[in-house]
């Protein structure tokens, strides 16, 4: 006897129930969000139950849709008494002549296709800060419970939970998704930039010390941009470069972060590890995204990766190009974090002392008083300029910064550095 | 070779909180799990997984009785069965330490399936 064999995507599961939530919820309404989950939650069960035995069905994302719709049949013969629902509902759902019919079609391949997108605007509410709309995208729109958004943020379960029902609350709110015509369409657009903008640094600079958790974060933030880029309201030139940017970073991610899970700063990569496809393909979307008259921080971070990408060496890199772009950077977004790799660029183009000078100058340094990469870019240039005591003083404060043992070790590694010089 | 049936009891699939990646986890570790017992000759029929609701029927002072079932509780609900190949009863029950259920909590209880030689 055989069982069928068909190769599901490592993360379907996750990914449909991002889907199916958005769909049953347009139908529901955002104020019945948690009954949308309870009903996609089921489905899976069901889904889990039969394909543990059966295998997988020819077509599982038609299987998924058509339990979720059965399954959301029911819910809403057994609410509508209780409850509303979406007002284009409210009517059709009292006669069981129009209730199924109308679900079908509510739930349709063709109505389906905004829903996802509405979804992700929708978490990208004004009203909430921009943790919760990324925690909520993570949640509802990437399929991961409160645990793994807590083993995401490297924070706790509780207050995990409490921002992403916090955020919710709000959400419920608006009883619809957002509607793609919205007069704030734009504004909504550039907070939902900002939110995959986060999730992808979260992945990428962040905390979290586990590798697998930060691809993922990775892999969402690049899927979920690809959703925007997708649609034709929302592929302006900033999704553009923002995708852009995302892929020419995540091609130097297994060099950056290497099997042993040790990190390497760009100076010290393994630059035959750098994925030459992700390369091309971000360089394609920066190509593109340079149309129209708004150029954004995406724009500029793109650009300034696609330099990186360029050059076989940290020798060879055209750094006074980079400097360049980290002014224009500077010049629409001012951080001291973009600050500090302008100085780390300078010091590059123009020699130790002279990125130490631009780092003092840094507007705003005490905001960089928490991160460990400050100390330890005073310590990289000290150490260049021969003064390996003062170095190693300053990656001894980095050390005492390190959020995870990944950074400890890299810091550690550089307090070596100190030594063999200073001996 | 004889028959034996594998019940699978308990575990906390069903109406679990386990997020969409746990779930597919353990989905693709199931089919994995079969398609080994199918590829080493010792799956005879895959089986069905049984709904979590029913009705039990029973005789009682009154004649017979229905009501909602099944009594078992949860951790010794059967939510599922498949009939593999097996030499004996050792082999039948050293083979079902593989399944993916024991990581959900849930038990395999296996049972010769009564064979009539003419």
């Amino acid at each position: 006897m055989e069982t069928r064999a068909v190769d599901l995507d490592e993360h379907f599961f996750r990914h449909e129930s991002g889907r199916l939530v958005a769909a049953l919820t347009r139908v529901f309404g955002v104020h019945n969000l948690a009954l949308a989950e309870d009903v996609v939650q089921d489905a899976f069960c069901r889904a889990l139950e039969m394909w543990k035995l059966r295998g997988i069905p020819e077509n599982p994302s038609a299987w998924l849709m058509a339990t979720a719709r059965n399954r959301a049949i029911d819910a809403l013969r057994r609410e509508r008494t209780a409850r509303t629902f979406a007002p284009e509902l409210s009517r059709l759902i009292e006669s069981e002549w129009t209730l199924a019919p109308v679900v079908h079609e509510l739930l349709g391949p063709q109505a389906l296709k905004d829903d996802e997108l509405r979804m992700m605007f929708s978490c990208c509410h004004p009203r909430l800060a921009e943790p919760a709309q990324v925690a909520l995208i993570l949640h509802i729109l990437c399929g991961f419970s409160m645990d793994e958004v807590a083993a995401a943020f490297l924070s706790s379960r509780a207050a995990i939970e409490k921002r992403i029902t916090r955020a919710k609350k709000v959400l419920a709110s608006s009883k619809t998704l957002f509607e793609l015509t919205a007069a704030d369409f734009t504004a909504r657009l550039s907070a939902v930039h900002r939110a995959l903008y986060l999730l992808f640094n979260e992945g990428y600079h962040g905390a979290s010390y586990e590798s697998a958790i930060r691809v993922d974060l990775c892999r969402e933030a690049i899927r979920l941009a690809g959703v925007l880029r997708r649609h034709p309201l929302a592929s302006t030139p900033a999704t553009l470069a923002l995708g852009a940017l995302m892929l020419l970073h995540t091609a130097r991610l297994s060099a950056r972060l290497d099997q042993a899970g040790e990190l390497h700063s760009l100076f010290e990569q393994d630059r035959s590890q750098w994925d030459t496809e992700l390369i091309a393909e971000g360089r394609r979307l920066l190509d593109i995204s340079a149309t129209g008259t708004e150029l954004t921080e995406y724009h500029l971070e793109a650009a300034i990766a696609a330099v990186h990408a360029d050059a076989a060496s940290a020798e060879e890199t055209d750094w006074p190009r980079i400097v360049e772009l980290y002014d224009m950077l500077l010049a629409i977004r001012p951080s001291p974090v973009v600050a500090l790799n302008r100085a780390i660029a300078l010091a590059q183009q123009h020699g130790p002392e002279r990125g130490l000078e631009a780092i003092r100058a840094i507007y705003g340094l005490d905001r960089l008083s928490d991160y460990p990469f400050y100390p330890a870019a005073l310590g990289e240039l000290e150490l260049r300029s021969g003064r390996p005591e003062l170095a190693r003083e300053h990656f001894r404060a980095a050390l005492s910064l390190a959020r995870s043992p990944m950074e400890r070790r890299f810091i550690e590694r550089r307090i070596a550095a100190c030594r063999d010089q200073s001996d | 070779m004889s028959e034996f049936l594998y019940i699978y009891r308990g575990g906390d699939s069903a109406g679990s909180s386990a997020s969409p990646e746990e779930m597919q986890k353990t989905m693709q570790k199931w089919v994995a799990w079969m398609k080994e017992l199918g590829d080493q000759g010792h799956l005879k029929a895959i089986g069905n997984p049984l709904e979590p609701t029913g009705k039990v029927v029973k005789i009682n002072a009154k004649g017979k009785a229905i009501t909602d079932g099944p009594h078992a509780e949860a951790k010794d609900l059967v939510g599922g069965y498949t009939i593999v190949e097996a030499k004996d009863l050792d082999e039948a029950a050293e083979l079902s330490k593989g399944c993916p259920h024991f990581e959900t909590g849930g038990f395999v209880e296996v049972r010769p399936i009564m064979q009539i030689n003419m």
